[in-house]
């Protein structure tokens, strides 16, 4: 298990972890930066200083409790619905590729793509505003063309790594998705 | 390739035995089903493999074998272990060994014919039997179904979730039977049961015959001639409480019916009808006491009357507003005059048709109040139908506004082109070129400018009128919306989602487990529900109203040209 630092397209500094269980399983997370004492901080004061001052104006005690009670639910809702907090991707030779993501409060998304249905792994560019930015994407195979690509399921989406963090994940991912072309073709598939 | 090998956590702890599952040769990978222990006769295994082929129709067969020493690791029965092999002759054939205080196993796989002679790495998957065995596998929602069913199978994982589905007669004898094979699999401690469920089963089929009985009288009441007299379904088709009665009866008769469920569809949509149907009159009967107590009814058939004068005293001096200078423009006196006077004279009739029912309002209304226990929804339809009954005089005046106004237009239209010199073709669809008559032209324009100078007036009513109207059918469009979600939310599903959450499965999802260097790679496979918007998405029921597919520009054109707005349509219902 090894964790090296990389950078994110926005320069944060995020944290990179590979995990090889056996030869043919690769864990690899990428960790953004937590949430940050001092951001939430700045937020709360904003909003309880323009509910103040609302009070202010007002003379009616309901602003207050209302703002209290919006930076609560607000919060909850980020931690849960937004913030997310570590993007992990599991290859498992033969048996698929699962994609997790981990949320600030704990919880955690997961979707499995059985191996028949992927493609490839490959880093494409994109032309975000003013950057050409790198990410990583599984193309799936389109059931009724051999040749054609029915889904691509892009990675990595929150965290955003730079290419030079990308291209150990791809290569990685290569390792094991070589093994499924050199291992002999059982009849009975296609 | 790889060898996967699915085993059921259940087993973790069984005696020595075999190993009987399916082996899926094109995935190369073993679904282990259960454990036979020691002793058995080789013959006796396998007709019992047999006999659960026939019925499951799935190839059950003796896939290697199992060893949990608690002793020191014993050669003779590892060599017995082997020669087992032989007579079972399974190709690849597998062992897994536990050893007492490690929970790293060791697993190894003998192939006769071998083609290579690089060992094969494995894998080994944990599943909880009883949690595969009782969920549903939903595939996306945007796959396009393919006819080819051999893609299909290609789904690892759909074959694996059908294997131990449909394995169910495996799992009915559990040890404490007598019988030649002693099997260890979820149930082997006992097969679980609930007296609720089975008494639940045996009272439903008296339940459902008496329903299917009182369902067949309602229909035959309804079918009889004497309700087919004309005006009485013209009637009833436009009362949404008689559209909703009739479609809570489907439903009625959809649970009733006495066949059994197909497939998992079939009982989900079902189970939703009934918890639906169950919550509907429980919330209704729970109206109708909140109603019903404090003489609540009374009190609203008391202020219904006051309303309705309420209503009517408005729309007077609404006119009344009209007939004079509205919003400082100047009208043609005698065109509003007339037209201002035409429907006081209506709001007078109504005025005296609500006091001649006064009387009798109380007592209707507590008559109708009482339906309220068929459902919430049937109340909130009763009380749609009583607000379209109550502002019926703005829908006529809507009506011979929108006429008035539409006659106008096309009026003004044709008298425009004959000011131009045109004519609308009918044969032909299009506009011509005409020459006219000297009288035929002063005729026109003398009657084209009376309509232009009359159209403010006539316009400005038209305008008052249809927004009353569109005022009255958002109230109702409101009601509804609530009816259809009533209707349609799948409640069974999502408290199946909320509690068993392991039943309603989109996939699943993979953990790593404790790894050591030389033991096979460990995976605990679980499930992964289904979210919410899914659930709601593929169990919602269907509803018998479609909303108009009207676009914003063809409502608008609809409303310039006073066209008549017709804001529901329910399927089956012929198009105007």
């Amino acid at each position: 298990m090894e964790e090296r630092r990389y950078r994110a397209v926005s320069g944060a500094p995020i944290a990179l972890r590979r995990r090889q269980h056996s030869a043919s399983c690769w864990e690899l997370a990428v960790r953004g930066p937590r949430l940050q004492l001092r951001s939430l901080s700045a937020v709360t004061s904003a909003v309880w200083l323009a509910a103040y001052g609302l009070f202010v104006l007002s003379e009616s005690s309901m602003v207050l409790s209302a703002a209290i009670f919006i930076t609560l639910i607000g919060l909850i809702v980020y931690l849960h619905f937004v913030k997310i907090d570590q993007e992990s991707l599991l290859v498992i030779g033969s048996l698929g590729i699962q994609v997790t993501s981990s949320y600030a409060s704990g919880k955690e998304s997961t979707t499995f793509i059985e191996m028949s249905q992927v493609k490839d792994v490959v880093i494409n560019e994109a032309i975000h505003m003013q950057k050409v930015i790198y990410y990583l994407c599984i193309l799936l195979q389109d059931p009724q063309d051999p040749q054609g690509v029915s889904e691509v399921v892009p990675l990595f989406q929150s965290s955003q790594p730079r290419l030079d963090c990308l291209m150990e994940v791809y290569k990685s991912c290569q390792e094991i998705l070589e093994q499924r072309k050199t291992a002999p073709q059982s009849s009975g598939i296609k | 390739m790889v060898l996967k090998v699915f085993f059921p956590s259940c087993c973790s702890s069984a005696e020595s035995g075999i190993l009987i599952g399916r082996w899926i040769s094109e995935q190369n990978s073993a679904v282990i089903l259960a454990v036979v222990h020691f002793p058995f006769i080789p013959a006796q295994v396998k007709q019992y493999l047999s006999e659960v082929q026939q019925v499951t129709k799935i190839k059950v067969s003796v896939l290697g074998s199992w060893s949990n020493s608690k002793q020191e690791k014993e050669e003779s029965l590892s060599e017995f272990l082997e020669d087992l092999g032989t007579i079972f002759s399974h190709e690849p054939w597998i062992q897994i060994s536990k050893e007492r205080d490690s929970k790293f196993w060791s697993c190894s796989t003998l192939q006769k014919q071998s083609n290579s002679s690089k060992e094969e790495e494995i894998i080994l998957v944990y599943y909880d039997q009883r949690k595969v065995m009782l969920s549903h596998l939903h595939p996306p929602l945007d796959t396009t179904p393919s006819t080819d069913h051999k893609a299909n199978d290609a789904s690892k994982l759909a074959a694996m979730f059908d294997t131990v589905a449909n394995s169910k007669i495996l799992f009915m004898t559990d040890r404490y039977d007598d019988g030649p094979i002693k099997l260890t699999h979820w149930q082997s401690d006992g097969v679980e049961a609930s007296i609720i469920v089975e008494l639940m089963k045996q009272a439903s089929v008296p339940a459902c015959m008496l329903l299917t009985f009182l369902l067949s009288l309602t229909s035959a009441i309804c079918k009889r001639r004497m309700l087919k007299v004309w005006p009485l379904p013209f009637l009833w088709s436009k009362l949404s409480t008689c559209e909703q009665l009739g479609h809570r009866l489907q439903h009625l008769q959809v649970i009733s019916s006495n066949k059994k469920a197909q497939n998992q569809i079939q009982l989900m949509r079902k189970a939703n009808i009934f918890v639906s149907l169950l919550i509907d009159v429980a919330l209704g009967i729970l109206l109708m006491s909140w109603l019903y107590r404090k003489n609540r009814i009374g009190h609203l058939a008391d202020t219904l009357i006051p309303v309705a004068d309420h209503v009517a005293k408005e729309l007077q001096d609404l006119l009344q507003w009209l007939m004079g200078a509205p919003a400082g423009l100047k009208m043609n006196r005698a065109l509003d005059q007339v037209l201002g006077r035409f429907f006081l004279y209506h709001i007078h009739l109504w005025i005296s048709y609500i006091h001649l029912m006064s009387p009798f309002i109380e007592m209707i209304l507590w008559y109708v109040g009482l339906s309220a226990c068929l459902g919430l929804t049937v109340a909130l339809c009763i009380l749609s139908d009583i607000i379209a009954l109550l502002t019926f005089h703005i829908y006529c005046f809507y009506v011979y506004g929108a006429r008035l106004y539409c006659l106008k237009i096309y009026g003004l239209s044709s008298l425009w082109r004959l000011f131009r010199g045109k004519k609308w073709n009918v044969l032909r669809q299009r506009v011509d070129s005409c020459s006219y008559d000297l009288d035929q032209l002063f005729i026109g324009t003398l009657l084209f400018t009376i309509l232009l100078f009359l159209l403010p007036t006539t316009a400005l009513y038209y305008l008052v009128f249809t927004l009353l109207r569109l005022l009255v059918v958002v109230v109702q469009g409101l009601i509804h919306l609530l009816v259809d979600l009533i209707d349609s939310l799948p409640l069974y599903s999502i408290i199946l989602r909320l509690c068993r959450s392991y039943r309603l499965s989109a996939g699943v999802k993979f953990r790593v487990l404790e790894q050591k260097h030389g033991k096979p790679l460990r995976l605990l496979m679980q499930i992964n529900p289904l979210s919410y918007g899914s659930v709601v998405q593929t169990y919602r029921l269907p509803t018998y109203s479609c909303y108009p597919k009207d676009s914003w520009t063809s409502l608008c054109k609809k409303l310039f040209f006073g066209e008549l707005i017709y804001p529901w349509k329910h399927k089956g219902e012929k198009q105007d």
